[in-house]
């Protein structure tokens, strides 16, 4: 049957300390890259309606393309460097942010707008200071279902990365080849588990975000 | 590029059981498969769900834990579980290697989407419609096959859309643990440092990935009622971007 070493693990903390470390990094760089380029896109659908069309059906093919094929077609070209995973985990999180991003930035009502716009506020100020905080609530919507996608894909590119990248995803690597289920468990279940805790992290982060929500809900 | 071609288009490379017409019926098969499978049960209780409007935070518990657990860590997690049962079980251990850990992780990667689409899709019909078919007389399964069933038809289809495109990306991956498919050129082709191989698989599986969602999505179109098309579209102009 079954058997984990609990004691394998325990022995291996600085391991697990170092692949959870490199999960994160390929979590972190390819959201903030995504974000960047979503957020330019979506600010430029608020000026040209006309471009949200073809960047949904470009950012939507990119997201069609199953992740194994995604990891593989840069090996030639980039090799195990972990460019190689962080190009395909920024193309995977553009569709779900774009799209929230810009479903939150036209969810400010027009009122809204014309208030701010009757206060003085040029295009780029009511944009920052008034569409996107009010955005908030769905731009995060999208960047915690991108951030678990990303989590388990992270797992996925291990199976292309050797013992190069994949974070806790190169335990399962490991594991199946050494036939040792401790490692096999260790990476599927450390990776379930991140995934759980950044989303917590996220809905935390919102709740700082939008201090306005929450004196809204315990006024009730 | 000369390598992708030259592998296309030798003509070894489209017979037997490595050849390319098989590996894509091995793909396709599978992802049906499962697909089938998890429709048997993830669309009784949907439509339970969203007809009776019992159970919902069940149907959206499963949706949320189903989104944030990865298809792969499944498929591993199952492989020593499957390979302890089969003498137990009394099953051929290859199964429990090649089959049977990647065909249940698909089959439960594939539930969420279609459930969430079938109640969702039965819950966005209009509540007006249902209560006078009811002070119509049809009876509640009248109700559900006539009225629901068909307005809810789209919303369905974009449930199999997305469980669909899911299962044929994990059926790819499931060639890492021994599995059949388009995904043997992509992990043979790096195992053996054949570009022509790892390209021809990495431009088969994108090909069917997005010949599928071309096709659902057009599907998709075709089935929704020209009334319900019509007001969709009317909507479009309420959504208008605010800086118009």
């Amino acid at each position: 049957m079954i058997e984990i070493r609990w004691d394998w693990i325990a022995s291996h903390l600085d391991d697990v300390a170092e692949k959870t470390w490199q999960h994160l990094q390929l979590l972190v760089i390819p959201m903030v890259a995504g974000f960047i380029i979503a957020f330019a896109l979506a600010v430029l659908a608020m000026r040209r309606p006309g471009t949200v069309g073809p960047v949904t059906a470009v950012t939507g093919l990119l997201y069609t393309i199953p992740s194994l094929a995604a990891f593989a077609v840069l090996i030639p070209i980039t090799g195990l460097s972990l460019i190689t995973a962080i190009i395909p985990l920024t193309t995977y999180t553009l569709l779900i942010l774009y799209v929230n991003t810009v479903a939150g930035l036209r969810s400010v009502p027009p009122e809204v707008n014309e208030a701010a716009d009757a206060m003085g506020y040029t295009r780029t100020s009511r944009l920052l200071h008034v569409q996107l905080p009010l955005a908030v609530p769905l731009i995060m919507a999208g960047v915690r279902v991108a951030a678990v996608t990303t989590i388990g894909l992270v797992t996925v590119s291990a199976i292309i990365g050797g013992n190069r990248f994949g974070g806790l995803g190169q335990f399962i690597t490991e594991g199946l080849q050494t036939d040792f289920d401790t490692k096999i468990y260790l990476g599927a279940v450390g990776s379930v588990i991140l995934a759980f805790v950044v989303d917590g992290a996220l809905v935390a982060l919102q709740r700082v975000l939008t201090p306005w929500a929450r004196a809204r809900a315990e006024r009730g | 590029m000369e390598q992708l071609v030259a592998f296309l288009t030798e003509a070894a490379n489209w017979q037997g059981e490595t050849g390319i017409p098989n590996r894509l019926i091995e793909h396709l098969a599978i992802s049906f498969l499962a697909v089938l499978t998890a429709s048997a049960i993830a669309l009784p209780l949907g439509f339970y769900i969203g007809h009776t409007g019992k159970l919902q935070l069940l149907g959206i518990n499963i949706a949320n834990i189903g989104r944030a657990i990865p298809s792969y860590a499944v498929m591993v997690m199952l492989l020593p579980v499957m390979l302890a049962l089969a003498p137990v079980l009394g099953y051929d251990p290859r199964l429990g290697l090649r089959f049977l850990p990647i065909f249940l992780a698909m089959v439960l990667l594939a539930i969420p989407p279609i459930l969430v689409a079938a109640y969702a899709g039965l819950q966005e019909v209009d509540r007006d419609l249902t209560e006078s078919s009811r002070g119509m007389g049809l009876t509640e399964r009248q109700i559900l096959t006539g009225v629901e069933l068909p307005l809810a038809l789209p919303v369905l289809v974009g449930g199999f859309r997305v469980a669909l495109l899911q299962v044929i990306a994990t059926a790819t991956i499931g060639a890492f643990l021994a599995g059949g498919g388009l995904g043997r050129y992509i992990i043979d082709g790096i195992a053996r440092r054949d570009e022509g191989m790892l390209y021809a698989g990495v431009l088969l599986v994108a090909v069917l990935a997005i010949g599928t969602d071309v096709a659902l999505s057009w599907l998709q179109r075709r089935l929704t009622p020209r009334g319900v098309r019509v007001a969709t579209e009317g909507g479009v102009v309420a959504d208008r971007p605010s800086d118009a």
